[in-house]
């Protein structure tokens, strides 16, 4: 009796609410979305809102079922859960059914069952485990590499499945560097992430020119003292125009770029012996920096021209927005763009988005769900949903912050990357901002697994959250 | 590790910045910029599909042979109509307001908002009259669509036909909708990817009467469709429009192959049909009526009508046997009016004997070849009679029957080439004995070819012991080449040198002297020298099928054929003139002795058939 009512009066119902009201909001979207005028109650099974409201009244009954799950269940069985489904990820490649070109579903009659959709759960749990372990920091080798190891497992087998949804993995870089990644290894990261887009988007000249502007302002930041900035920049000009001119009289046929190259490496020996001399420190790591980068720019080509096959090079050219997916995706955003916008400042009103109701918008009710409020609730209602959700993540931010248990905080933070970067790539898609990338609204889309898996999600946190005073082994 | 406690807000910070460029750009594009907006009662949106022109089709010369004009389909958007004059909109329309009405309420029924069409392919002429008074009509719009026209009606077995895409289709395949055309059979059907182009889909701008105003936001977001690629066919134009000429009145097939590159000449089956009564809304009217006759002109006798040989299998028979050693040219065996072994009886007509193998060929003796199956199967080589079939069933398999050959070209039967299992069935284990199974010898029994396969069996003894697979499209627009498979030579188990003496055997079947017994003289064409072999396949319903192999010139062959003359009687009575015929039309475009070619045009096998049929 008294654990109920301890959970009855710790539980945060500011958070409850709010995923109440998203449900609440997705499910007259989907009604919306999907109206079919032969089956006008939004409470008919046959169509989706009525499924979907079936899928609500399951997640309600799951997420009571959570809360009445002890605290420490979760903990304790991190790795049990991880390791089930990373069974499941393997099993479905095997077992599964294929659905629009993707082997990732299990099927039961008439119940389909993802596993990647859990997966987001169990590595966040196996993750939230392992660093709250004792003497666990993130600060060795040994740490990195089996950080890395759990969110990479699950990450490959999902990218197998469906590239798009294993995007979602690289949310738990956040949760991370809430605990104590290095930002330098972020940053790290991040670079690596914008100079692999880079080399499909600019000439590598510019990208080797821009690694090297960007040393020379870190050499800059580091020692305050322009002349030693002026000094490379000198040497740099002088060994490349001698490069250059050696080329044009000997006649050869060189690109410029390898020109630019050679005379960057020339520069940078004669910049070493000035370095030794003035003492100038971390010149040679620049150096190293500058070459990993343009070294890994033209390997990115190389690999890319090579050896992948013609449908995966399309695809990714696809996935990056440079190439017309001729299924129509870039066709798909500039429909759901013309929703949007037509919404004006307070939309067409409910049932009345003439574009999403003349189905102008493909999976309108699932991936581009956003187009139907945008259009139907104009400006304020676009504004209102995604103020809501900044709400929700800020929510779990706080809640995350008052765990005295790392293992909850660590969870909260997964949970929320998860939701973040859903929310980011979901509706940046729907207005243009971020390439097409199949990934569901949480709790607007329709769809019982991740609707499921989302509220599960949730729900194990705020559970945590009731204990959030005792600490958890 | 609460010493990175600080993170919180650098993360709380990045959710808020995210928030805040998403915002703006929403601001942007549903405040700020004007040009997204659409008012349900202004500027509404349209999208029309732009249906690529389907891929032409030209024979083998260059001709075309079947193309495309435009036609047009009426749609509704029952949640924009208004009231408007039924009778006026009817009667520009030639329909009645019954069916008006009933249209309107299926659009109804299936989406208020989604087009569905109440007139499909009106012509151009009607088109023109509907358009300009399409402002009395809100809610309806034109969509164009392209339908096939034929510029020579011919091989419709052949090129097949364009029809909507069954439901089933829909559901599957995403890139077709309710109401787009798909090839359904033939070459339509076959090459529908290359043929079908890709959609494409314009956006209109349309005022609240109805009218047009211009492509929304200056076609940006247009998707352009692209054409279908054009084909080239194996088919000669003339050549298939003389056999089907030739076969009118009669029922059966003619299949021509070039056999030095499998291409088809001519695919003929009849009785055959125009393919314009298949064209669009003719389709609806006429399908029933075809699909219902009795002498079943829908169906493709070629490729999937499965005969027995008769008397052209012995060609093989004795290349097999020429093969295992068991007979040589010199063999003799004699003929008592038929074939007798016990109390084994096959009859046979009257002609000399003894003969060789080379003469059993050519007065195509029964006795000979049974007795040379007998040697076949009792080769000491073979412990059992079933090692011996199998065997057996290995040669025949390699001149391509028993299974498809894989044209291009869909609903190919692979026949019936019985094996040990099929007789271990029939007369249990061990219990059969090569003259349980002597009719194969000579045709009959437990065998069934498809005209294709017998032309491509011609085709391999022609070439002297290979054949290619035989294929209809002999090139495709652009830089797609056909497939593989039709470039590789099938190599069968008989050794040129063995096939030559068939061949002999056939050349003085056509060519031999009066009087020397030679089944296939009325297949002789002066100057060319055509090798042949007469058929005539039993028949238990009525009269015997007249059949016909042959090839052309003997050396060099251009043109490999077989030929079916169902209720026909001897071969050499109807399909080795028409045999002949067709050689000579392919090789010397004219015909030396009209006095054949009235016969066979003159002759009405169907009436015959019809009367027998209502007896």
């Amino acid at each position: 009796m008294r654990r109920r009512i301890d959970i009855w009066s710790n539980m945060d119902w500011f958070t409850v609410t709010l995923y109440l009201l998203l449900i609440i909001m997705g499910w007259l979207n989907i009604y919306s979305a999907v109206y079919n005028e032969e089956h006008q109650s939004i409470f008919d099974f046959s169509q989706r809102y009525g499924k979907q409201l079936i899928w609500i009244v399951a997640s309600i009954v799951l997420a009571a079922i959570i809360m009445m799950i002890d605290s420490n269940f979760f903990s304790f069985f991190s790795y049990t859960l991880y390791g089930i489904i990373l069974f499941l990820l393997i099993a479905v490649l095997f077992f599964g059914t294929e659905i629009h070109g993707a082997r990732a579903w299990f099927t039961f009659g008439n119940i389909r069952f993802q596993p990647a959709e859990f997966a987001k759960i169990t590595t966040a749990l196996a993750l939230s485990k392992y660093l709250s372990t004792f003497n666990v920091k993130l600060n060795t080798y040994k740490t990195y590499f089996r950080v890395a190891l759990i969110i990479f497992l699950p990450f490959v087998l999902v990218f197998i499945q469906d590239a798009g949804t294993a995007l979602v993995f690289l949310a738990f870089l956040i949760p991370l560097y809430r605990e104590g990644l290095s930002s330098a290894v972020l940053l790290l990261g991040v670079y690596i992430i914008i100079l692999f887009i880079l080399s499909f988007l600019v000439d590598k000249i510019f990208l080797a020119a821009g690694t090297i502007l960007i040393a020379m302002i870190i050499l800059w930041i580091v020692h305050k003292k322009f002349r030693y900035v002026f000094y490379a920049v000198l040497i740099f000009l002088a060994s490349t125009g001698l490069l250059w001119l050696i080329h044009e009289i000997a006649d050869l046929n060189i690109p410029f770029t390898y020109i630019f190259i050679a005379g960057f490496i020339f520069a940078s020996i004669f910049y070493f012996i000035l370095a030794y001399w003035y003492k100038i420190s971390r010149v040679f790591l620049l150096f190293v920096f500058v070459l990993f980068s343009i070294g890994f720019t033209n390997s990115v080509d190389y690999v890319f021209n090579n050896f992948l096959k013609s449908h995966q090079q399309t695809r990714i050219m696809q996935i990056m927005g440079l190439e017309e997916n001729p299924q129509g995706a870039g066709y798909n955003v500039n429909q759901s763009k013309i929703a949007i916008g037509s919404g004006g400042l307070t939309g067409k009103g409910y049932l009345k988005g003439t574009q999403t109701k003349f189905d102008f918008v493909p999976e309108q009710s699932t991936d581009f769900i956003f187009s139907t409020i945008g259009e139907e609730w104009g400006f304020i209602g676009s504004f209102m949903l995604i103020a809501l959700f900044v709400t929700f993540l800020l929510r779990l931010i706080y809640l995350a912050e008052r765990q005295r248990s790392p293992f909850s905080r660590i969870y909260g933070y997964g949970v929320l990357s998860v939701f973040l970067v859903h929310f980011a790539i979901n509706i940046g898609m729907t207005i243009g901002l971020v390439p097409v990338i199949g990934i569901p609204l949480p709790f607007i889309s329709y769809g019982g697994s991740s609707l499921w898996a989302f509220t599960i999600m949730l729900f194990i946190f705020l559970k945590l959250d009731v204990s959030r005073l005792k600490e958890l082994r | 590790m609460d010493s990175y406690a600080v993170r919180k807000n650098i993360i709380g910070l990045v959710i808020i910045v995210i928030a805040i460029i998403y915002i703006g750009k929403l601001f942007s594009i549903q405040v700020l910029d004007t040009s997204y907006q659409l008012s349900a009662s202004n500027n509404v949106l349209r999208r029309i599909t732009q249906y690529p022109a389907r891929g032409l089709i030209y024979d083998r010369n260059g001709k075309l042979m079947v193309h495309n004009q435009a036609a047009y389909d009426i749609m509704v958007t029952p949640g924009r109509l208004e009231p408007f004059d039924t009778s006026e909109f009817c009667n520009i329309l030639n329909i009645s307001e019954k069916y008006l009405k009933h249209k309107l309420d299926s659009a109804k029924n299936y989406s208020e908002y989604k087009p569905s069409a109440v007139l499909n392919l009106v012509s151009s002429e009607t088109y023109a009259k509907f358009q300009e008074k399409l402002y009395k009509f809100p809610g309806f719009f034109v969509q164009p669509r392209t339908v096939r026209k034929y510029r020579c009606p011919l091989a419709a077995h052949t090129m097949g036909y364009v029809g909507e895409a069954s439901q089933a289709l829909v559901d599957t395949n995403n890139y077709y909708k309710p109401g787009d055309y798909v090839g359904i059979s033939g070459i339509e059907k076959a090459y529908e990817k290359e043929l079908r182009g890709i959609k494409g889909a314009k956006l209109y701008m349309v005022d609240v009467h109805n009218r047009i105003k211009g492509p929304y936001r200056e076609g940006r977001y247009d998707k352009n469709a692209v054409a279908g690629k054009d084909l080239t066919t194996t088919i000669d134009a003339e050549l298939q429009r003389y056999g089907e000429k030739l076969m009118k009145n009669k029922i059966g097939s003619i299949v021509a192959i070039e056999p030095s590159t499998g291409e088809v000449l001519s695919l003929v089956s009849t009785p055959d049909y125009n393919p314009e009564l298949l064209v669009g809304r003719k389709r609806r009217r006429n399908y029933p009526e075809l699909k219902s006759d009795t002498l079943k002109p829908l169906f493709n006798r070629a490729l999937m009508a499965k005969y027995p040989p008769g008397s052209t299998f012995k060609v093989l028979t004795a290349s097999i046997a020429l093969q295992e050693d068991v007979v040589y040219t010199g063999t003799e065996f004699s003929c008592y009016g038929g074939f007798y072994y016990g109390s084994f009886h096959v009859g046979c007509h009257s002609h000399k004997s003894p003969v060789d193998l080379i003469e059993s060929i050519q007065v195509s003796c029964n006795a000979y070849h049974c007795n040379t199956f007998l040697r076949i199967f009792n080769n000491k080589k073979y412990e059992t009679p079933a090692d011996a079939m199998d065997q057996w069933e290995k040669y025949v398999k390699s001149f391509g029957f028993g299974q498809k050959l894989n044209i291009d070209l869909p609903n190919e039967l692979p026949g019936l080439v019985p094996s040990t299992e099929y007789y271990d069935k029939i007369y249990q284990e061990g219990r059969w004995k090569p003259l349980n199974i002597i009719s194969l010898a000579i045709g009959q029994g437990e065998l069934g070819m498809t005209p294709l396969q017998m032309a491509n069996m011609t085709s391999a003894i022609a070439n002297r012991g290979h054949y290619y697979t035989p294929h209809v499209i002999k090139s495709i627009e652009g830089n797609q080449t056909i497939a593989e498979r039709f470039k590789k030579p099938h190599q069968t188990m008989v050794d040129s040198s063995n096939l030559e003496i068939v061949i002999e055997g056939m050349d003085l079947a056509v060519n031999g002297p009066a009087g020397s017994g030679s089944t296939a003289r009325t297949a002789a064409i002066d100057g060319i020298t055509l090798c042949g072999k007469t058929g005539t396949a039993q028949n238990p319903h009525g009269e015997d099928h007249s059949i016909f192999i042959a090839f052309a010139p003997k050396e060099n062959p251009k043109i490999a054929l077989s030929v079916y003359v169902e209720n026909g009687g001897y071969g050499s009575r109807w399909a080795a003139p028409i045999a002949k015929l067709m050689t000579e039309k392919y090789l010397n475009d004219s015909i030396s002795v009209k006095w054949w070619e009235n016969y066979v045009l003159d002759a009405n096998l169907i009436q015959k058939r019809r009367d027998e049929e209502t007896d």
